[in-house]
């Protein structure tokens, strides 16, 4: 039922023509195809190329050509370097933190919207719960800063009450679950839309039967509705597992700065700041392929497990 | 969550099940008056439930809704209302002097004419590049297109890496450009799933038709294919447009020059790392000029209302499962 592209429709190529002769015959929409196809093979394949430097000792002024080769150097280079096991600590434990806290929410928030039976006032819920999603981090952080920084209205509060104020933006303890805390608050309401889309496309029939044969309203959220929006959970599930290390650049980039390098350094920033800022770019570059290469093995991992388990997976 | 019902509620126009609709005048004006739409043989839930509920959900809007009201409200606040302390929802003495102030010092203006500049030339060459390959990947019986189409998809599955992509823009010699804030996200996979879905599902016969008519395959994606397809596209459009008011990232990686700096690094500077408004204008020496504090939130304010703008139009599509249309079989 649930996959990313929608299947063909039938082809109207006669059975016997042979390809070509149909390439000729639809040669205009090649026109169309070009194109996109050009960006997608310069701008999204192109630079996997480019991982060959995690191999060499890469100099930009000598290039791809003439630096020196390395062999697994930079790899080993990662089992060694402290920074590193930093950074996959890190992002080990902000991504379990996602996933274990920001995955679910959208599904509970979901479920929650869709017993309103006030369709106004839902409808104002929505517009309220997607609108964080569509501002920026620098916005998003500039507004938790006005709320819980050393300035902050929950410090004012705090001094208003006689209390000491507490720093919550500037604390390497309170760092990562402020992470999650500030995705949740982002984008928790849209992540609402995909389930509520797949709610609506329940057979209203099955609530009636099982509520006239005696049903209450939990057992029908458990033996009807998650059952009727199991397979797009899993779908979910599975892309984000692909994107799992990706903990988010921006928002951890943007904070790095309050809390150092110990609590805050990730993969991609370490990737940026040992890379682009550095200049080790063969090793910034073999802890980039690794890491793209644990998400490709989460992502088909993810998906041969699900269809062991009888579900359709993502592809 | 509580043991309210949790079933689905129609609308009864397209619920050919909805007894309600026949339990008598008296039901029926309840609804009208409530705008509910709840099954007859759906538990009335309890007041408990109910009272919960609606305070979880209340708690929600003023978590989501204050932050914007309180720095909104720090932005048109006068010297006198920052300086007297508390908490401000509502200024005293509001005014506009940090927008002045902040708009008149060159700084800001120029940054927002960058993003402005970036948004429409960006958004109209995303949205030239994914209609084109949307379309072209939505007709049949093209050869080829099931290959060129899994290349697009796997790309939702991965992403080159950082390093590779720099290096890439670097071997262009688009360093220090806009063009690298734009070539590289040309076409958004998932975008082009939601619009290459949505051709698939328009009446194929029509464009059949107007193929044996002998009209090209540009006439029938702009007279026919477009027009039919304006909601999606009004949406596609707005999230490239959003993305690229929003650009960071790249803008990071890519422009050493703050003289070329969008809006949002710019944010950044002035409000996340304290940088001062140096360039503030002063708008009438003889007063205390503007405290930092309402300079900074009036940049917050500025850099939020083209989203604030376009907000409503995209809101009007969003629940009309526009974009369920990208994941269904």
């Amino acid at each position: 039922m649930v996959s990313i592209a929608r299947a063909d429709a039938a082809t109207p190529r006669t059975p016997g023509t042979p390809m070509w002769r149909q390439a000729v015959r639809e040669r205009w929409m090649y026109l169309f195809i070009i194109p996109g196809l050009l960006y997608f093979v310069v701008f999204r394949y192109l630079p996997l190329l480019g991982n060959i430097i995690a191999f060499q000792e890469y100099s930009p002024f000598l290039g791809f050509s003439d630096s020196p080769w390395v062999g697994l150097e930079n790899f080993r280079r990662i089992l060694t370097d402290p920074e590193v096991a930093v950074a996959i600590r890190n992002t080990l434990t902000i991504a379990t933190l996602q996933l274990l806290l920001f995955f679910p929410a959208p599904i509970a928030l979901a479920l929650v919207l869709n017993t309103m039976v006030h369709e106004p006032l839902k409808r104002l819920m929505q517009s309220v719960l997607y609108l964080p999603h569509f501002l920026s981090w620098v916005i998003i952080v500039a507004l938790w800063q006005q709320m819980f920084g050393g300035d902050g209205v929950l410090n004012q509060a705090l001094r208003v009450a006689g209390n000491e104020p507490i720093n919550i933006m500037n604390n390497p303890f309170f760092f990562k679950p402020l992470l999650v805390l500030q995705l949740i608050w982002k984008d928790t309401g849209w992540g609402t839309i995909i389930f509520l889309a797949a709610l609506t496309k329940i057979d209203t029939g099955l609530y009636e039967a099982a509520a006239i044969d005696g049903a209450g309203p939990w057992r029908r959220l458990w033996h009807i509705t998650l059952p009727g929006i199991r397979s797009i959970i899993f779908l979910l599930l599975i892309l984000r597992l692909g994107r799992i290390l990706d903990t988010g650049f921006e928002q951890i980039f943007l904070q790095r700065g309050a809390v150092g390098a110990e609590a805050a350094e990730v993969l991609d920033t370490f990737t940026y700041f040992r890379g682009i800022q550095g200049g080790d770019w063969g090793f910034s570059a073999a802890v980039g392929l690794v890491k793209g290469l644990v998400g490709a093995v989460m992502v088909f991992g993810a998906n041969r497990l699900v269809k062991r388990f009888g579900e359709e997976g993502a592809f | 969550m509580t043991a309210t019902g949790l079933g689905p509620t129609p609308d009864a126009s397209d619920n050919p099940l909805d007894v309600a609709a026949l339990a008598g005048p008296r039901a029926g004006e309840r609804r009208r008056w409530a705008a509910t739409s709840r099954p007859a043989w759906e538990e009335r839930p309890s007041r408990v439930a109910t009272a919960l509920k609606g305070l979880l959900l209340a708690v929600l809007a003023v978590v989501m809704v204050f932050p914007f009201i309180y720095v909104i409200a720090v932005s048109f606040s006068s010297y006198q209302d920052v300086v007297r302390g508390g908490l401000i929802l509502w200024p005293q003495n509001p005014t506009l002097e940090a927008y002045q102030a902040v708009l008149k010092g060159g700084i800001v203006t120029r940054a927002l004419l960058v993003s402005v500049g970036l948004t429409l030339g960006g958004t109209l060459l995303d949205m030239t590049m994914t209609v084109t390959l949307a379309y072209g990947l939505s007709r049949p019986g093209v050869p080829g297109r099931r290959f060129v189409l899994a290349l697009v998809l796997l790309t939702l599955l991965f992403a080159p890496g950082i390093i590779p992509n720099y290096l890439l823009v670097k071997e262009l010699g688009l360093l220090d450009t806009y063009a690298a804030l734009i070539l590289p996200g040309l076409i958004n996979a998932f975008n082009l799933v939601i619009l290459r879905n949505f051709f698939m599902s328009l009446p194929q016969e029509i464009l059949e038709s107007a193929r044996l008519d002998g009209a090209s395959d540009w006439r029938i994606l702009w007279n026919i294919t477009l027009p039919l397809s304006k909601a999606v596209l009004a949406v596609v459009a707005l999230f490239y447009g959003v993305a690229h008011w929003n650009e960071f990232f790249a803008a990071t990686l890519y422009l050493n020059d703050a003289q070329k700096w969008p809006i949002q690094l710019v944010l950044r500077q002035y409000v996340l790392q304290g940088g001062s408004l140096a360039d503030a204008a002063v708008i009438d020496p003889n007063q205390p000029p503007p405290p930092a504090q309402t300079l900074q939130m009036a940049v917050v304010v500025i850099a939020t209302i083209p989203i604030l703008i376009v907000y409503p139009f995209l809101q009007k599509y969003f629940t009309r499962g526009v974009l369920s249309g990208a994941i269904k079989g």
